[in-house]
């Protein structure tokens, strides 16, 4: 059984930027893709800036990977598996999300 | 050991070179160094000295200071000719008495104009063309002057002919040979170098002898000619050419040549073993070299004998390529076909007014000398073919000729070249070198003229260096390829020219018709700032939005901890106490580090996502706009007091500074823009280490373009000078658009213009002279941007839907909870990793 909270509307995305929600007392950037509608969501804390920046960082691709850029050092962090492209040691926690009736939701723990 | 006492007699050109390649030698430390002038200042860039009478200063021709001689540890004296020397005790007596004891002894002691022996050549307004303090006593005459008179009409008549005319006179050269620059050019060339200089309005006067200077009935002198004819001016300015200074060797007993100069052998020692002589008072082979490549080449000789390696003297090329009164000019080796059986090629257009003679040998497979004029492009590829020994083409002609459609000019690829073809001869920089430097990660113009120093001096060289790099890095497998991204395969400058003239809007529209997959933060905030750069659209649109970097998608400067700074713009530097008041109550509400800037404005620090509307709402309110310190765009126009307050101005530079910062507000570039205006040559501002300089004179303003302090500090090269407010703000709007539309991203105008082909005299040549035809095209452009300007602050505090991205939670009012802080010296701070593990008085 899965409980998926609302975190918020599908009109408050702007395509291919990010968000930021808190969740469950965590800190999660979302991003949402403007070409594919697709929707991300990763840790919202940078562990190499260590600064809670990752939704306001650009969005793009990198070959076939899906990434966020930091804002603060521009290391890329695949969207998809939240692993970080420079440094794989680092790699962010990710969340399922969903787009349920115009609402935007990530799965309880 | 104790050191060797080194002294060096003579700090000019050659001799500051030796010095500067000694003390940056591997065993530098061997050695101390004593250098003696008799000028009151340290070595100065002769070759430029003209440039003196176009605004440039003695610091602008300063080639060292007293600061890098005292880290490097050189003594100097100003002020004091040494005027004995004894060889068998090793001291030398300077003429305030003071005594030097060496090891070695270097005597760079130059040249001095030589005066032909005519009655009358010693009157006040009679003067020479040396040195600094030459060009300030020209300058105070000509100011009691209307006709100026050169006698010698080589290279350096020449230079002080351009120098009178810049000076506002009626100016004639009188030349005792029957041509111009006859020891460089050959009869066709010196005519038409005659008629183009005559076409500027210099008069030009051959084969007159002058046999008497007396008063003059119209002028202060009149110069009578042996044929009998004369000449009226107010003043007399001799070039006739230069004799070796070599009054201190003779007196002392030193080997001297029958006609002056001190004899040296190949290691550049005179007959006595540890006194060296270098530059032009030295004499190799019974010859002179007038030039500073080949005194260059002696100082690193002699320096290599010093420390023991074997390099040596060999003689030098005395080919030239220059520009005279803005006529181009080159001469290359037998220049005048001398060489027995010697044959050549001649090219005269009359129309263009070009002429090139290519000297070739009796079985036409060498080049043995080249005269150009009006078009020098060949010169690099003809010196290369001599210098090289190289073979030449199937049809040599073809070297002269001008390209006709669709085809190239005839070259030689310098993949030909041998390694150690010398394509730098200021800096002595060879192929191979340019090749090792290529190969240790120089990828670019600039890189390679930090690494090398190749194209630094003349500039001669720029086109041939360019070359070697291109296929050198073709060579090592890059492909050169300039594309800036995955997803797109063009150049930001392609991208630039695709926006501009396909009209396109948005990202979105460029990716999907030039691009590939979905973009990313390299080619996102430079097509953003090509678009802004040329629409000048609100950047938080929601077309544009995505494409703003970490500083501009929340219009303010993030800092470590993720909260933001906030700078307004305070043009010019100019705030009323009242707005003053304002900043201090904004900051002391929401407890806001405080720090002035380099650019004269106030900034403040620590505000978070949700804190920022709500701060600019009461900076707009308050008559503040936003400053664009977070975006790559005008930054400040730095300014001094001026002639509103200080006693030393000469022109308001607040005013002007306030004009030009209201005007270029809001202009998105390739990088950030730094303006400063001085008030007068003291140059308060520090004008010439921004983008735009501007530096007011007695006549208006002298422009300054692309200079830069921070990393790579450069100063700006002099533009243009004594220009007029509109005339300054036209070229501003073509410089600047003309960088916005060619330069790389995020690439300062000062690398740009290192990187550009042609540099410097390019720029000018497309924005004064409007070669390109552009000039009109580029300021209708920078008006249509900046007739879009907006506060971006005041059009996002107005919008609803703008501000609900300003909060750090999309689903609660709260704020980043992991912030923590200090307070240091009565301020608050980021706290530090330790900090926080320590909890140490943390603030909230």
């Amino acid at each position: 059984m899965s409980n998926w909270i609302t975190v918020c509307r599908q009109e408050d995305l702007s395509p291919s930027t990010g968000l930021c929600a808190l969740h469950q007392g965590e800190q999660v950037a979302i991003f949402f893709c403007g070409q594919t509608s697709d929707l991300y969501a990763v840790s919202n804390y940078d562990p190499i800036g260590e600064a809670n920046v990752l939704s306001r960082g650009l969005m793009g691709s990198l070959g076939d990977a899906v990434v966020v850029a930091s804002p603060l050092y521009k290391q890329h962090f695949n969207l998809k598996t939240g692993e970080c492209l420079e440094d794989p040691e680092h790699k962010l926690k990710t969340y399922p999300i969903r787009l349920e009736s115009g609402e935007v939701q990530l799965q309880a723990a | 050991m104790s050191k060797q006492r080194v002294v060096v007699v003579g700090n000019g050109m050659v001799g500051h070179k030796f010095i500067d390649n000694l003390v940056n030698d591997t065993d530098a430390d061997q050695y101390e160094i004593v250098t003696f002038s008799e000028e009151p200042r340290l070595a100065y860039d002769r070759v430029q000295l003209s440039s003196y009478f176009s605004g440039a200063t003695a610091e602008d021709l300063a080639m060292t200071d007293e600061g890098y001689y005292n880290d490097k540890g050189v003594n100097f004296v100003l002020n004091d000719k040494v005027s004995e020397l004894n060889t068998t005790e090793n001291y030398v007596v300077t003429e305030s008495g003071r005594k030097e004891s060496y090891d070695k002894l270097v005597l760079a002691t130059g040249s001095f104009p030589f005066v032909p022996p005519i009655p009358g050549n010693d009157q006040e307004h009679c003067l020479v063309y040396r040195t600094i303090e030459d060009l300030e006593a020209i300058s105070a005459s000509a100011k009691q002057s209307k006709v100026g008179v050169v006698v010698g009409g080589g290279l350096l008549g020449l230079e002080a002919a351009n120098a009178l005319k810049a000076a506002g006179l009626e100016t004639h050269v009188v030349e005792f040979a029957p041509r111009l620059m006859a020891v460089q050019l050959d009869e066709g060339g010196g005519t038409l170098l005659r008629r183009k200089i005559e076409d500027l309005g210099v008069n030009v006067h051959t084969e007159k002898a002058t046999s008497e200077i007396v008063a003059g009935e119209t002028c202060r002198y009149r110069m009578n000619f042996a044929d009998g004819s004369h000449l009226e001016t107010d003043m007399i300015l001799f070039s006739a050419g230069i004799r070796p200074q070599d009054e201190l060797a003779r007196q002392f007993d030193l080997e001297i040549g029958e006609r002056g100069g001190i004899v040296v052998n190949d290691n550049c020692q005179t007959n006595v073993d540890n006194v060296y002589a270098i530059g032009e008072c030295a004499l190799w082979e019974g010859r002179i070299y007038g030039l500073v490549a080949p005194g260059y080449t002696m100082a690193k000789v002699a320096v290599s004998h010093i420390t023991g390696g074997a390099d040596q003297f060999k003689g030098a090329d005395m080919s030239t390529k220059l520009k005279l009164l803005g006529v181009d000019v080159a001469s290359i080796g037998d220049a005048h076909g001398n060489t027995p059986g010697a044959q050549s090629y001649t090219y005269n257009d009359e129309i263009e007014q070009v002429y090139k003679r290519l000297i070739v040998s009796e079985d036409g497979k060498k080049v043995l000398g080249a005269v150009l004029v009006g078009d020098v492009e060949a010169y690099g590829n003809l010196l290369q073919l001599m210098l090289n020994d190289m073979d030449l083409p199937e049809n040599p002609a073809g070297l002269i000729l001008p390209a006709g459609d669709g085809e190239a000019a005839a070259g030689l690829g310098v993949d030909a070249l041998p390694d150690s073809a010398v394509i730098c001869s200021c800096y002595d920089v060879t192929k191979g070198d340019l090749q090792k430097a290529v190969a240790e990660g120089a990828t670019d113009m600039g890189g390679i003229k930090a690494a090398t120093e190749a194209s630094t001096g003349c500039g001669g060289c720029a086109a041939l260096a360019k070359q070697v790099l291109d296929s050198e890095l073709a060579n090592l497998g890059y492909e050169v390829k300039n594309d800036i991204c995955e997803h797109f395969a063009y150049s930001r400058q392609e991208l630039a020219d695709i926006v501009r003239i396909k009209k396109i809007k948005t990202f979105d529209e460029l990716l999907e018709s030039h691009g590939q997959g979905l973009g990313c933060e390299v080619c996102k905030p430079a097509v953003g700032s090509i678009l802004a750069s040329f629409w000048n659209d609100y950047v938080l649109e929601d077309a544009h939005i995505g494409l703003q970097d970490t500083n501009d998608i929340f219009l303010g400067n993030m800092q470590k901890d993720g909260t933001y700074s906030i700078v307004p713009r305070v043009a010019g530097g100019e705030i009323t106490p009242d707005k003053l008041i304002v900043l201090g109550e904004v900051a002391k509400e929401f407890d806001l580090y405080t720090k002035v800037t380099g650019g004269q404005r106030i900034d403040l620090f620590g505000a978070q996502l949700h804190e920022l509307p709500i701060i600019w709402k009461k900076l707009v309110d308050a008559g503040f706009e936003t400053g664009h310190a977070y975006g790559k765009s005008l930054r400040t126009v730095k300014s001094c007091v001026g002639s509103t307050w200080c006693r030393y101005g000469v022109n308001d530079s607040v005013g002007f500074a306030i004009n030009l910062e209201d005007r270029y507000k809001g202009l998105r570039s390739p990088h950030k823009i730094k303006f400063a205006v001085s008030g007068c040559t003291r140059e308060c501002a520090e004008a010439q280490c921004k983008d735009i300089g501007v530096i007011a004179t007695e006549n208006g303003w002298n422009l300054y373009v692309c200079g830069n302090g921070g990393m790579r500090p450069r100063h700006g090269d002099l533009f243009a000078t004594d220009l007029d407010d509109e005339t300054l703000i036209k070229y501003v709007d073509r410089v600047l658009m003309f960088y916005i539309r060619t330069a790389d991203r995020l690439q300062r105008t000062s690398v740009w213009l290192e990187n550009l082909e042609g540099g410097l005299d390019y720029l000018k040549e497309v924005v004064i002279d409007d070669k390109l035809g552009l000039g009109e095209e580029l300021e209708a452009e920078m008006e249509a941007s900046l007739g879009n300007y907006q506060c971006e602050w005041k059009t996002t505090i107005e919008n609803p839907e703008k501000l609900k991205r300003f909060q750090h939670f999309i689903n609660t009012k709260e704020g980043d909870d992991s912030l923590a802080y200090v307070v240091e010296r009565g301020q608050r701070r980021p706290a530090t990793k330790e900090e926080r593990i320590q909890s140490v008085e943390l603030v909230d």
